[in-house]
């Protein structure tokens, strides 16, 4: 069953004839995704590996049955096709262009918001992937199998890293939501429905300094996840006031730190590797693998 | 990007919000001839990117052009807080009556924007918010709504702003907003905001941080970039397009993906500690899908810091090639050593993922003496912390 994505998925890809896009596409069809359509304004008729291109989000979504869109376009042009994509009420949209100004992405976020139809993952995220499914974004398929961990990053290496260690025991669905300061889905969303899931049985969530998504999703599980949860959090020795690479990642004063983050979580019951191998051990003795 | 107060204040004149008329100078004459134009007391204010200028003795009063020149004499090369005060802004003095705090920021939290509002303003708000909560109103601001005329006036109100000057503090706040969007900020503060004796509202302070991801619209913003407050070698790093942050370490550190350079930093550090406490010295991140030659300005850099000691470069190639890396990083040395520049710094390579194979092939074959391929990340860090903490107690 998986989270979200599953092997019914039809995707199709928000910027398809671009040169990521088109990278991106085959390795998704590669790994055994679906992907049915492309779009990108102007270029209906158009085709990439025989997978039809459309002008517009709404016209592709008739004519194929895409209920999950992956956005490759550029910055500048990313709130435009995310509101195109939630004005064709498209199930879920996968954002994975980085770089976009965080107005147009607090925009497009709250007119999703409104629209109430359309979950957005990212942006500036890997995207997500049910293995052995599905998979929408750029995450690797080849170096996990499919299983019954489920996993939530806001890093896309830090997802690779976790799906290798325990590639053995595999992983229902992995979801990278992206380290930018405004992203579709959080952590908690992602805990929610791993908890409802029946095809998961135990949930990896990996944060890192900044903002407090990590001690909300702490108060969830508290109230919410009866599944067991092992927690990372990178970023312990990163200084004040420095931006570290995810435009997100800045701890301000006492707010934001890698340390308020584990004690949050451990004060609930999750247990916090010091590095992403010890975290792996965890979760391999959860698991009995 | 945090501005410093002066530029915060062009920003504010471009979009309408009124504040005090002044010029930024860096040498004590020219503080002298923007009093004499100004013509009327000034304050000399030190220009830093941190709080408590003024218990630092950074914020002075001027009589005239002569005690301007005295004052802002004093205050350039000043050290507060580390940061040395290489400007001054020059602005007229304004007679105070009240002190007010105004500001809008990103709210992550919630996801949307926010305005804070408090009529106790002119201390640090951090101390108002802990020591008098009720005196802070805090109004969510939808993003695509934003601040109306009438959303302005209930901040105005909703803070306890006298009725004679809501009016004025509401058209400030519009324009504040429009500062906000129009130059994509996610902070736009003003503190004090003051009431002179006549009663006018002006903006006595700025702080401005903008969105870097959003410079593609606004090619101005360029000539923000502060260029004498940066590390040099993060400058050089930046002109080369690499996310770069300098620490105080001696591991370079080379990895992609933000999430586990910053768990490389922790992991170098931790493995440090039986050394010595060995650190790291940079966080350096490739991103995806990096070429060879990203790989080989990275080392460069990282291998031209002379406080490096030893250089880890961690890789998990999701998008990423490992052989690209590999090739890089071969490339790298190659070049150095053809600039007659001796590569003497130890390399720990650990590559996995997406052609680890033929990049593990790669860096064997190339049998450079400095090129050491540890498997796991631990092991790695733990075996680079050794070789940088030996490097540092050979010399």
């Amino acid at each position: 069953m998986a989270i979200w994505l599953d092997s019914n998925s039809k995707i199709l890809v928000q910027g398809m004839t671009g040169s990521e896009g088109t990278k991106h596409t085959r390795r998704m069809v590669a790994s055994g995704a679906q992907v049915v359509a492309g779009v990108t304004p102007g270029k209906a008729g158009q085709e990439v590996d025989g997978i039809p291109v459309f002008n517009d989000v709404a016209s592709a979504m008739a004519q194929t049955g895409a209920n999950v869109s992956v956005v490759f376009v550029p910055p500048k042009f990313a709130k435009g096709a995310v509101e195109e994509a939630v004005d064709a009420s498209i199930p879920l949209c996968v954002v994975i262009t980085e770089g976009i100004p965080v107005h147009d992405t607090a925009q497009f976020f709250q007119y999703a918001q409104n629209a109430g139809s359309t979950r957005m993952i990212g942006p500036n995220c890997p995207g997500i992937i049910s293995p052995g499914q599905s998979n929408a974004g750029i995450i690797p398929a080849d170096i996990t199998r499919p299983g019954r961990i489920g996993l939530v990053s806001k890093s896309g290496t830090l997802t690779y890293q976790m799906m290798y260690e325990l590639r053995d025991i595999g992983f229902s669905t992995c979801v990278g939501i992206g380290g930018d300061p405004i992203i579709g889905t959080t952590h908690i969303d992602c805990l929610a429905a791993f908890q409802e899931d029946p095809e998961t049985d135990a949930i990896v969530m990996i944060g890192e300094i900044g903002g407090d998504a990590e001690e909300r999703a702490a108060a969830f599980i508290a109230d919410n996840v009866t599944k067991p949860v092992v927690g990372y959090v990178a970023g312990f020795t990163a200084p004040e006031g420095k931006t570290m690479g995810h435009a997100g990642a800045i701890v301000s004063g006492s707010a934001g730190t890698a340390a308020a983050k584990q004690e949050a979580l451990e004060a609930v019951g999750v247990k916090v590797g010091r590095t992403p191998s010890a975290t792996a051990r965890l979760m391999r003795e959860i698991m009995g693998g | 990007m945090d501005l410093y107060e002066y530029q915060a204040k062009e920003l504010f004149i471009r979009h309408e919000v009124p504040t005090t008329p002044g010029e930024v100078c860096t040498i004590p004459d020219e503080a002298e001839a923007v009093a004499a134009r100004i013509g009327a007391p000034v304050v000399v204010k030190a220009q830093v990117k941190t709080g408590g200028r003024g218990k630092a003795g950074g914020v002075k009063l001027a009589d005239d052009p002569a005690d301007a020149r005295a004052k802002a004499e004093a205050i350039l090369g000043m050290d507060i807080k580390g940061h040395t005060v290489h400007r001054v802004l020059v602005a007229e003095a304004s007679d105070i009556a009240e002190e007010y705090y105004v500001s809008f920021l990103l709210d992550r939290a919630n996801r949307a924007f926010l305005a804070m509002a408090s009529v106790e303003g002119g201390v640090e708000i951090e101390e108002v918010a802990a020591n008098n909560p009720d005196a802070l109103v805090k109004m969510r601001v939808d993003a695509l709504d934003g601040v109306s005329p009438s959303l302005a006036r209930d901040i105005a109100a909703a803070a306890g702003f006298p009725e004679s000057v809501r009016g004025q503090v509401a058209d400030i706040l519009v324009d504040l907003w429009r500062t906000m969007v129009e130059e994509d900020a996610t902070l736009v503060e003003v503190n004090p905001l003051v009431q002179t004796p006549d009663g006018r509202i002006l903006a006595l302070d700025g702080k401005v941080t903008l969105d870097e991801n959003a410079s593609f619209r606004h090619p101005h913003h360029e000539t923000l970039i502060d260029r004498d407050g940066t590390d040099p070698i993060e400058l050089r790093a930046k002109a080369l397009d690499l996310n770069y942050v300098k620490l105080d370490g001696s591991v370079g550190i080379i990895g992609n993906g933000a999430g586990l350079v910053m768990s490389t930093l922790d992991v170098v550090s931790y493995a440090g500690e039986e050394f010595g406490g060995v650190k790291p010295a940079n966080f350096l991140d490739i991103g995806g899908g990096a070429s060879a030659e990203v790989m080989a300005n990275s080392l460069d850099i990282v291998l031209g810091d002379p406080d490096v000691q030893a250089v880890f470069v961690n890789v998990f190639g999701g998008i990423t090639a490992c052989d690209a890396v590999a090739n890089g990083i071969v490339q790298a040395i190659a070049m150095l050593e053809q600039r007659g520049e001796s590569v003497t710094k130890p390399i720990v390579c650990r590559i996995d993922g997406n052609n680890a194979e033929e990049g593990r092939r790669i860096l064997d074959e190339a049998k450079h003496d400095l090129i050491e391929l540890v498997e796991t990340m631990d092991d790695a860090a733990r075996r680079v912390a050794e070789l940088a903490a030996a490097r540092a107690a050979g010399k």
